[in-house]
């Protein structure tokens, strides 16, 4: 007894010659279906190549595209073959040219010697499995494909919908339940000789000669009427991509392979030469006498297809310009911006600093540098704080500043004096948290020696620049997480208001705030403005400032009352 | 921005590229049809100016991958090219030698797998070798995976330490990606351009390591629809006060070629369009790799030197007088934060090349 072993061939022939000699050399007599496309001289010389070789076969020749009747067809009369000279085969093994043994064919004889009525063929319901692509399963046993899916996609695409359209259904022939799954199976010979001898074959092939991609079907299918036990699973180890088209395995796939305790693997790149030295040329091959795991490599390619799935968030390269209209996030992870608080506070970026643990920086879209925190000139891979290069994409600016930051929350100061263009992207990115005190700006005027009227001017213009900016944040279309407060309603509670905007960033922490930042000295700020007031400027945007009185809650010196002992 | 307490609707402004209505497209992409046609035949008549110096093309099989280079008194880096690309996998180089005027021609026609051509025209008037290259392209290079870079580029694109060229042009055209992107990657000293030592044959990458991992600026490009890079060392010290004009650092070097198309402006570009468009806009499912430039070896300062003198690279403006003067002075472009390169793994990390879909090895 052995294990006949049935390989459909129709590229890389040299390759497929060597594996063909490993086979037999193992024992395994071999029989072979070349793709009737491959050149008569070229099937001819493998042929030759061959021909010192007493137990290897050529089946009768198939043309074979992908998704016919032909594959089926070929594999059927090789099998054939292989039963009828081949008496001691109790396994037979569907293999294709780019198949390559990965453990010694001992162990893979010995295998199936412990389990000889078992029939290993993925075989699955098509309402069970999300394999398919196109959004053909159950259809593709109740339509007709007379188009090519890779040649005529337009045909095939239309003629499938208008069978749709006009409710047409192939009946499946009495007794079948279609079942699907991997190409590459090991059936044992009583389950492949009922297959191939039952007296309903000829109707049952004229059946899936019109079936899509009957190759993933046929004997998936068939095996469920004749098989004593389906162990529903391939022996061979095979990776699909997204599209469902198969992976290819490179030389340095090497370890991975030797660790995935499978008897097969395809697809071998035929220049992959490490990858064929190593499991053909004995030595190499894995030992192990267990059970193949294929588990490891699964999740390594889970890897890949999650990639393509799911991009990365918020990355600007070559080969990639994510754009979402309506998403419209293009950062990579979330981030504080904080409006008025420094020109409230003196210290306030170390406080934050420490009380969040994230990173501050200044004002990074201000007018004269880049304001990073601690002032570098060159932040995070070395983006420069030169404004001329960050005003000419502001928007890249951001993203790539979050981007080579992941892990550290970045919070940065914002204002009227700042370039003003990033404004609609934060604030259709769902990752910003924006704080606004509104009217802070007059503080920092309110503190310097300066005309009245240049003042009053100024104070003008930064009105319209932060209430352009604060309709913006409260439109309809705004993602991010918005708070404002008014400068008067701010002072009224200071400590309520920072603590829920760092609760929020370090996510509910049990800790009271303890440490309030320092605020700047207002006396006189109210006065103030009532002087702009006067001067026919009317600064709403700090809400109703009591006129010339101090905020009441102001941290003031109070002495310690005496104790007396 | 909008008026005093009424927002306009943000749409029109996140739109990366407004995406012109489908007939001024078709009239755009025929504009550049008969663009892509007049380079071939401008290319074509430049091939006169082509003398064969060494014609080994009769060797070049079928699945062989080529690589074209316009050379000028590149016999420092000729040694090391030529290696690391072998190592790739690159299996005939057609080199074309711009007046030369040290030993560079004498080192290519020693060599087995090299066809050269010589010419003593105007680099400038060729496009800056471009049509040369055009030439050499419409007549070897359909069919074929074509690599072009400059003598100061390296191309490294995921896991390029264990993977050759063939092994990642199959998988592209697994997936049918016919087009590499890869952005241009400066690499610089520690020091002073002027104390890097580096002698003839040895890994430049190894005497300048350092690049800029951040600050990448990215737009798309109106008319050519692909993706516009700026960014890296050149442009945080050369052009602050432009940066418009700072150099463009993306570039088409890989290409499954077919003897219609035809590189715009150095390989920045290529026609038809439709190769650009190997671009990701949601997930991510395209390959790109990085062209490691090796400019600021010490032999830039008397290059700068001569460029001022010849004029004969892109815009001649004060900008680039300024660039080619600072240059001759070698400048320390290091600075604390730039990152030192290591291996691919850390470009795919850093973001700036993808595996796409690549297997995981």
């Amino acid at each position: 007894m052995t294990v006949g072993v049935v390989m459909l061939v129709h590229t890389a022939l040299d390759r497929a010659e060597q594996v063909v000699r490993h086979w037999v050399k193992g024992g395994c007599p071999v029989v072979i279906h070349v793709d009737k496309k491959v050149p008569v001289a070229d099937y001819d010389r493998f042929v030759a190549d061959l021909s010192d070789v007493k137990t290897v076969k050529f089946s009768k020749r198939h043309k074979c595209e992908w998704g016919k009747w032909g594959i089926v067809a070929g594999t059927q009369s090789a099998c054939e073959m292989m039963l009828r000279d081949f008496p001691d085969v109790t396994h037979v093994y569907l293999a294709s040219g780019s198949c390559l043994p990965l453990r010694p064919i001992q162990e893979l004889k010995k295998y199936l010697a412990d389990r000889p009525r078992t029939d290993f063929i993925e075989s699955a319901t098509t309402a069970d499995v999300p394999w398919t692509i196109g959004g053909l399963d159950s259809e593709r046993f109740t339509l007709r494909f007379p188009f090519s899916w890779k040649t005529q996609r337009k045909l095939f695409d239309g003629y499938v919908s208008m069978q749709r359209a006009v409710g047409f259904k192939r009946r499946i022939p009495e007794g079948l339940v279609p079942h699907m799954g991997s190409q590459w199976w090991c059936l044992s010979r009583y389950t492949l000789s009922a297959i191939l001898q039952d007296p309903d074959r000829p109707a049952y092939d004229k059946y899936f000669k019109r079936v899509w991609i009957p190759d993933e079907s046929y004997f998936q299918t068939l095996a469920r009427l004749y098989s004593g036990k389906i162990e529903s699973r391939s022996l061979t180890l095979s990776k699909f991509d997204y599209q469902g088209k198969p992976h290819i395995f490179y030389d340095d796939h090497l370890q991975l392979l030797r660790r995935s305790d499978c008897f097969v693997a395809r697809k071998i790149w035929p220049k992959a030469t490490r990858l064929y030295k190593t499991f053909l040329d004995g030595d190499g091959s894995i030992l192990s006498g267990t059970e193949p795991n294929p588990g490891k490599i699964d999740r390594i390619f889970a890897k890949a297809v999650d990639r393509r799935m799911r991009g990365r968030q918020g990355l600007y390269m070559q080969s990639r310009f994510p754009y979402n209209e309506w998403e419209g996030g293009v950062t990579s992870q979330p981030y504080s911006v904080f409006q008025g608080f420094t020109e409230l506070f003196e210290n306030f970026e170390p406080w934050l600093a420490k009380q969040t643990g994230t990173r501050v920086h200044g004002h990074l879209f201000g007018p004269k540098r880049v304001e990073f925190d601690g002032r570098q000139t060159h932040f995070s891979g070395a983006l420069a704080d030169a404004p001329e290069l960050r005003d000419h994409n502001p928007q890249m600016f951001l993203a790539n500043l979050l981007w080579n930051t992941q892990g550290e929350r970045q919070c940065f100061q914002f204002g009227p004096f700042d370039n003003q263009e990033i404004n609609w992207k934060i604030a259709l990115d769902p990752n910003a948290q924006i704080s606004v005190i509104s009217g802070c700006w007059a503080v920092p005027l309110f503190q310097t020696n300066r005309n009245f009227a240049d003042l009053r001017n100024e104070a003008a213009r930064l009105q319209q620049i932060e209430n352009d900016h604060l309709s913006i944040l409260r439109s309809p279309y705004t993602k991010a997480r918005v708070r404002i407060w008014s400068m008067a309603e701010f002072i009224e509670t200071p400590m309520e208001a920072l603590q829920i905007v760092v609760d929020e960033m370090t996510g509910k922490t049990q800790r009271r705030l303890t440490e309030a930042p320092r605020m700047y000295d207002l006396t006189g700020f109210g006065q103030f403005l009532q002087n702009l007031k006067n001067q026919g400027m009317h600064p709403y945007l700090m809400g109703d400032f009591p006129l010339d009185q101090a905020p009441e809650h102001r941290p003031e010196k109070r002495r310690k009352p005496y104790l007396v002992r | 921005m909008g008026n005093a307490g009424q927002a306009k609707s943000p749409f029109q402004r996140t739109r990366p590229f407004t995406q012109p209505a489908k007939l001024s497209r078709a009239l755009k992409l025929y504009r550049l049809r008969w663009k892509r046609r007049r380079f071939l035949v401008r290319s074509l008549r430049k091939r006169s100016e082509l003398v064969p110096k060494q014609d080994r093309t009769t060797g070049i099989k079928r699945t062989d991958i080529l690589l074209f280079v316009t050379v000028r008194n590149e016999e420092e880096r000729l040694p090391y090219f030529l290696d690391y690309y072998r190592r790739l996998g690159i299996d005939h180089f057609l080199f074309v030698d711009n007046a030369s005027t040290d030993g560079t021609g004498e080192l290519l026609r020693r060599q087995d797998d090299v066809s050269l051509w010589s010419t003593d025209q105007s680099y400038r008037l060729s496009r800056f070798g471009v049509d040369w290259l055009t030439a050499l392209q419409f007549r070897y290079g359909g069919g074929h995976w074509c690599l072009t870079v400059d003598a100061d580029e390296l191309l490294v694109y995921p896991d390029c330490e264990t993977r050759g060229l063939a092994d990642l042009t199959t998988e592209m055209e697994r997936v049918g990606q016919t087009a590499l992107g890869a952005v241009m990657l400066d690499m610089f000293p520690r020091r002073s351009i002027s104390e890097v030592v580096y002698q003839s044959g040895e890994d430049p990458i190894e005497s300048l390591p350092w690049f800029d991992a951040n600050g990448y600026r990215t737009q798309i490009h109106q008319t050519y629809e692909n993706e516009w890079i700026q960014g890296g060392v050149r442009d945080r010290y050369f052009f602050v006060s432009d940066p418009s004009r700072a150099p463009t650092l993306n570039k088409f070097p890989l290409v499954k070629w077919n003897r219609r198309y035809a590189y715009v402006n150095s390989t920045h570009q290529i026609l038809p369009v439709k190769l650009h468009q190997f671009l990701d806009l949601d997930t991510q499912k395209h390959v790109s790799g990085a062209l490691l430039h090796t400019k600021f070896l010490p032999s830039i300062m008397e290059k700068s030197l001569e460029e001022l003198v010849r004029k004969q690279h892109f815009q001649n403006s004060d900008l680039y007088q300024n660039y080619h003067q600072t240059l001759a002075e070698g400048p320390d472009l290091w600075v604390e934060t730039a990152q030192k390169y290591t291996n691919s793994h850390l470009l795919v990390e850093l973001g700036l090349i993808s595996k796409g879909q690549l297997p995981e090895n």
